[in-house]
């Protein structure tokens, strides 16, 4: 089971004191935050990609390929890559090249994007989402694995002995992740290819998220990747903590209450009771991501929002501190517990080497 | 038999309102026509009064709270709608709007609908026909062709030779909302969501 963190990257006035972080303020602490991630002891750090404000991260790769050189052991990864906007060439081309430079510490989660004027904006139709992912998608898998691809499309140019380079490392595609909030889809194209699903379950009510996430598993048994119980699954929360529980909810009750996404909505009570969001002590978010194994079952990656809402570097720091010295640990004991051996652990580049080179000897018997 | 679900949607904001007591007329019409016909009904009304937070906050939070999604689910899975709004600057109410705005586009599609409204004056009874039925028509409901409008002084007033009093237009909505749903008999319990096999997906963009 992995933890980790993801941010959106979003440049958000502190609500407390109306200090709005300059763009180069906010991708330094992004970059603070990566590190201490790591020394915290975190296995993920993923970024999301936007191209508009108040978003910096529009060039992930750039972001993680520097995160590769300060790290060396968090594994790298998107929140999401856009699959309908980015051309698949070049997503397969830079992702490589990122695998390389990290040593396999690379994985990336595909998602279609929630800014309509982006699709124009990179001369696409957004009416085509859905078929743009599933295309897209499947050119950037067969230019992973086929060294030399001829290839024809409805959405990009065509390509005739075309080689992406670099290969990928040890021949191995970094493992994909699909995120979605609402489209089943997604969670067949998933599952069709035997890659992770990914429910950002933070702003949305469990019950539709339970849903999605059974449809991916039981479609992941029907294309014979494995049991249900084997399919890969990652799953978001949110969270806000101080040792005590009334001073977590004091502290994060202004943030909250001006929140880009949820803000001057429901209160923070009802928001806490119907979304994984918790505000509280390290002990309640430990309860409440407990229950997450009960709703969807064993899982393999569990990612915390942590950056949000203007909360300011220092503070997102101390959380980090907690996440990784009180809670995570913890998580990793009691996740354990009970969880059957042929459920598989998140999925890392030394597991997929391995697993490949399990599959050759098969072969070769 | 199985009975029919009626849902009604009120829109009034005033406790008692006009607008829900014209509902209530609208409904016990129905009931008792489609009972003339041997037909049970199982009627559910929908306050939107009571939801006008969780309307609000799924606006902003893109999801709806418990009572929220159990009207909507209501509406969804009714045989038959009655949607009844007071008129509020020439239009349907701010709210009446919010509640179909957080619906499911499909979720009416093909379902009768009797639409109706009060307001305090006589001369804004055409919203009903420039507002409340191309509202329902983008929805692809099938509204029925009697739309009652019930201005304050309609309470007190009889026919004439010109128009029907209330009471015999709340009779003539109702008795098309019995016909049209007697002719149809309840509607089958929903399918499970069907997922279109992933091949067929790629297939269909290489067609």
């Amino acid at each position: 089971m992995q933890f980790g963190i993801f941010t959106v990257g979003d440049v958000t006035a502190d609500p407390t004191t109306g200090r709005t972080p300059s763009e180069h303020e906010r991708i330094k602490a992004m970059v603070a935050i990566a590190r201490k991630a790591e020394e915290v002891g975190l296995d993920v750090f993923a970024t999301g990609e936007h191209h508009n404000p108040p978003f910096v991260p529009s060039s992930p790769t750039t972001m993680l390929g520097y995160l590769a050189a300060q790290t060396d052991r968090i594994i790298l990864s998107t929140s999401t890559t856009l699959i309908t906007t980015n051309d698949p060439v070049k997503i397969a081309e830079d992702y490589a090249m990122l695998q390389h430079l990290a040593d396999g510490r690379v994985d990336l989660m595909m998602g279609r994007g929630n800014t309509g004027p982006v699709y124009p904006w990179f001369g696409k139709d957004i009416r085509q989402g859905i078929p743009l992912a599933i295309e897209n998608y499947a050119l950037l898998h067969q230019l992973w694995r086929d060294e030399v691809v001829d290839w024809q499309g409805r959405f990009r140019t065509p390509l005739q002995g075309f080689t992406s380079t670099p290969r990928p490392l040890d021949d191995v595609p970094p493992f994909v992740w699909h995120g979605s909030i609402r489209s089943p889809e997604i969670a067949e194209q998933a599952a069709y290819y035997g890659d992770g699903f990914f429910a950002n379950n933070i702003f949305w009510p469990k019950e539709h998220f339970r849903k999605l996430i059974e449809l991916y598993r039981e479609r992941y048994a029907h294309y014979g990747h494995g049991t249900p119980e084997q399919a890969i699954v990652g799953l978001g929360g949110q969270v806000f903590m101080r040792r005590n529980s009334q001073d977590a909810v004091r502290e994060f009750r202004p943030y909250f209450d001006n929140a880009p996404v949820y803000g001057h909505g429901p209160s923070l009570e009802e928001f806490t009771e119907q979304t994984p969001l918790t505000v509280g002590s390290p002990q309640e978010v430990i309860e409440k991501t407990l229950t997450f194994r009960e709703t969807f079952g064993d899982y393999q990656r569990q990612l915390f929002l942590m950056d949000h809402a203007g909360l300011p570097l220092k503070t997102v720091l101390e959380q980090l501190d907690l996440l990784g010295e009180e809670v995570v640990p913890v998580l990793r004991e009691e996740f354990a517990k009970g969880r059957p051996a042929e459920v598989p652990d998140g999925p890392t580049h030394a597991a997929l080497v391995a697993a490949r080179e399990n599959e050759t000897v098969e072969v070769a018997k | 038999m199985t009975a029919f679900k009626l849902v009604v949607v009120t829109a009034g904001l005033s406790k008692p309102s006009s607008t829900r007591l014209l509902a209530d007329r609208l409904t016990e019409s129905t009931v008792r026509q489609l009972a003339g016909a041997g037909r049970q009904v199982d009627v559910k009304v929908v306050e939107l009064r009571d939801l006008a937070t969780e309307i609000a906050n799924n606006f902003v939070t893109g999801f709806a709270g418990a009572a929220l999604r159990e009207a909507v689910e209501a509406v969804t899975e009714a045989d038959g709608l009655i949607a009844v709004t007071p008129i509020f600057t020439a239009s349907y109410s701010g709210l009446f709007k919010s509640f179909f705005d957080v619906i499911d586009h499909d979720a009416l599609t093909g379902k009768p609908v009797l639409i109706a409204a009060t307001g305090g004056t006589p001369r804004h009874s055409l919203a009903l026909e420039h507002a409340v039925r191309p509202l329902f028509g983008y929805l692809r409901a099938v509204v029925l062709p009697t739309a009652v409008y019930a201005a304050t002084e309609d309470w007190g007033a009889a026919g004439s030779e010109l128009t029907d009093g209330l009471p015999r237009r709340i009779d003539r909505a109702a008795g098309e909302l019995a016909a049209l749903l007697s002719g149809r008999g309840p509607a089958a319990p929903a399918l499970p969501e069907q997922v279109v096999p992933f091949a067929e997906q790629l297939a269909a963009l290489r067609a």
